[in-house]
């Protein structure tokens, strides 16, 4: 039997298991919506189209499962442009389907035409422009399969209002077989087996973990690893929670603003293991300082990520899992157990770097963002998912919430995209109605997002939004304080934001206020108690810093500590 | 340092642009760029000869193999290859220099294919070398017109480029 366009996109969704779409109508897309309306899946209808695919991108991180956008072509498409940019620099995977104005029409200026595939080609892992609907159901499969296998990512699909009317025979593929694309999963063994060899003969070894083990599972097999040989783990925001924050071996994060300790350890340490990350700048800090002593191995399954930044001596391409299981079956007891044995000296250097600086703040009068932040991980124990903005919020978040487990964190790590935080809660929430998520945030972030509150109102997520409220774009004010002598260009919002209290209320959802310490936690219980979207506004110090600090293009151990 | 890569890739639109694209989006000049179907009409080859920093090079090599629709690249520098281009040039024939001209092109075994009352169209087939070499010597007597096709290349002996498991 013969089906349409919009009949063949909505049958691919149910073969590729979607539950959850988050959307926004408009001209183009009109017959594809027309058929979602009386299809079964759970439809969330955002405020902007940036929050869909943050929200996608959220469900994404959350679930592991692939998120999926659609909205309108022109301005509907190209406000999907920062999301699908946050997601590629994160390797979240999305498909995000573009309506686009009749294939006859392309390139003659129509109305709400834009040419979203030349815009987002360097921000998608692939993009497809379906001009036949006789392509349309081998474009979805190859789409979701790009999206999640290798190293994931945003796959945009442009659908000209044609190829949603047309008809054709409706046969979804089996396989796919894409012959440009074949990831490695398997590691070479050879590497495999030299990488335990260097592993075995090290002194001072780090775990240099990130966003990969979370996107392949793998925090089970890191976990064991690490473990059984005894090495210490320092994560990178995007790994953080693949290995438990309050594990004796955890170092917390390393880099611009990771533990004293974690840096340290790093510079010292003889062998870097690197797994599923990137040597981003904001890790190393100036690269030919970086790590001077160490041997790095790495494993990623991109091999573009390898030797990119820094000379790698052993690079492995394949998935971190698989290696990990690979590199643990190949480690003899007893070998392992005196190679552990030898590392005791290393082990007390770390804790000597844990006695000379701690992560410490002075809760006096004034409510100290940390502060809120630690008693957030202690009400919930660690067990809630916890989405952020960007800048202060984010690394206050990264450093004070031991993250226990993986994808329990949502947080725009490689783009740093303010507004972020609210959408990836939606997102996060749509998929787990029962579970506590919280949105650690700004004053300026919050700002960036908020019409979102309307999403969160009408489908009754009970979000808990926290507002850090410092008058300031606090990480700016602290670059402009360190770096422009105080001249606070720009970055002052003291007084110009509007009450969030009245905010909630206007838009249907509760609202709260403090400044007094003390009225901290009572007015975050209350707030996780209540089952319905909660907005706390905490009036914190405004000019608090994050430290340390590590200077951009500074060695990582010149760590400004106050 | 010169590089001369030939890429397999799909047969279908918007691949010349994810192509070039991280090229451009480095700064990078392409000097040429040859595409054309092969044996296989949903494959085509594409020859670029570029210029850049060795390491850039490297990653940018890595980055073309992660394009969905490249099949295969091959930094053909690495190995040893032989390259041809060819050029049509329009240069002025008078009574003076005519004959001085078909002299020239018999040495580069070039071919006149058009004549015109003050013009010669020449068409010579070399590598880079001799088409310089060989414009060197037309233009003192006044190039008017010039087009190359960029270059093409292939590997020498029986080793197959473009074979996509090679």
């Amino acid at each position: 039997m013969k089906k349409t366009g919009s009949q063949i996109i909505v049958e691919s969704l149910k073969k590729e298991g979607v539950d959850i779409i988050f959307n926004y109508p408009g001209g183009a897309v009109l017959p594809l919506f027309d058929e979602l309306q009386s299809a079964s899946f759970k439809q969330v209808l955002v405020r902007h189209e940036q929050a869909a695919v943050h929200a996608a991108d959220g469900y994404a991180r959350a679930t592991g499962k692939v998120g999926v956008v659609i909205v309108t072509s022109g301005p509907g498409a190209t406000n999907t442009v920062t999301g699908i940019a946050t997601a590629f620099m994160d390797s979240i995977p999305i498909v995000v389907m573009t309506g686009q104005v009749p294939t006859l029409l392309i390139g003659n200026d129509a109305f709400q035409e834009a040419d979203i595939i030349g815009i987002t080609r360097p921000c998608t892992k692939h993009n497809y422009l379906v001009k036949d609907v006789k392509d349309l159901a081998r474009t979805l499969r190859e789409a979701f399969y790009v999206a999640r296998n290798g190293r994931p990512g945003p796959v945009l699909i442009d659908l000209p209002k044609d190829t949603l009317i047309n008809s054709t025979e409706f046969k979804y593929p089996e396989k796919v077989f894409i012959r440009g694309y074949q990831p490695t999963y398997e590691g070479h063994l050879g590497q495999i087996q030299r990488a335990v060899k260097l592993i075995l003969k090290s002194k001072k070894p780090v775990l240099y973990v990130g966003g990969g083990i979370i996107s392949s599972n793998a925090s089970k097999e890191l976990t064991l690893f690490a473990e059984k040989c005894g090495i210490p783990v320092t994560m990178t925001l995007m790994g953080l929670g693949s290995f438990p924050g309050n594990h004796p071996l955890s170092l917390g994060m390393l880099g611009m603003h990771g533990t004293y300790w974690a840096n340290m350890a790093v510079m010292e340490s003889d062998l870097l293991i690197a797994v599923g990350s990137r040597f981003d700048d904001r890790v190393t800090g100036k690269i030919e300082a970086f790590a001077p002593q160490a041997k790095i191995i790495h494993i990623d399954i991109d091999p573009t990520s390898i030797s990119k930044n820094v000379r790698v001596d052993l690079p492995i391409v394949g998935d971190c899992k698989r290696i990990l299981s690979k590199i643990l079956s190949l480690l003899e007891e007893e070998e392992v157990a005196s190679f552990k044995a030898g590392l005791e000296k290393w082990h007390h250097q770390v804790e000597k770097f844990k006695a000379i600086h701690n992560m410490t703040y002075e809760q006096k009068e004034i409510i100290k963002p940390q502060f809120v932040i630690e008693k957030i991980y202690e009400l919930t124990k660690g067990d809630a998912i916890i989405s952020t903005e960007v800048g202060q919020n984010q690394m206050w978040t990264a450093q004070y919430f031991p993250f226990l487990k993986p994808r329990t964190l949502l947080t725009s790590g490689g783009l740093g995209t303010m507004g972020y935080g609210l959408p990836a809660a939606m997102g996060a929430q749509a998929a787990f109605p029962n579970k506590l998520v919280i949105d650690i945030s700004g004053d300026g972030s919050f700002q960036m997002n908020s019409q979102e509150l309307a999403t969160v109102v009408q489908y009754q997520m009970p979000i808990k939004v926290v507002i850090l409220n410092n008058g300031y774009l606090g990480m700016v004010r602290q670059w402009q304080e360190f770096f422009y002598g105080k001249r606070y260009a720009s970055s002052c919002l003291e007084g110009t934001s509007p009450d969030f209290v009245k905010l909630a209320e206007a838009y249907g959802a509760v609202g709260f206020r403090t400044n007094k310490p003390e009225e901290v936690v009572p007015m975050l219980k209350k707030a996780f108690s209540i089952p319905e979207p909660v907005i706390i506004d905490f009036s914190v110090d405004p000019e608090e810093n994050v430290y340390p600090m590590v200077p951009a293009g500074e060695p990582l151990n010149q760590m400004r500590l106050v | 340092m010169r590089h001369v890569i030939t890429l397999l890739v799909e047969n279908e639109f918007g691949v010349l642009t994810r192509v070039t694209g991280l090229f451009s989006g480095r700064g990078f000049n392409i000097e040429s760029l040859c595409v054309a179907e092969t044996l296989d009409p949903t494959v085509s080859t594409m020859t670029i000869v570029t210029r850049g920093d060795d390491q850039i090079l490297e990653q940018v090599l890595k980055q073309l193999n992660k394009l969905i629709p490249v099949i295969k690249v091959v930094d053909l520098i690495e190995k040893e290859f032989v390259e041809r281009e060819m050029v049509l040039v329009k240069v002025s024939a008078t009574s003076e220099t005519r004959e001085e001209i078909l002299r020239v092109i018999d040495i580069f075994r070039g071919k006149v294919i058009d004549v015109g009352a003050k013009t010669y169209t020449i068409e010579v087939t070399g590598d880079e070398k001799k088409i310089n070499a060989l414009l060197a010597l037309l233009k003192p007597l006044g190039i008017k017109e010039l087009v190359r096709t960029g270059r093409v290349a292939m590997i020498r002996g029986s080793k197959i480029t473009t074979e996509p498991g090679a």
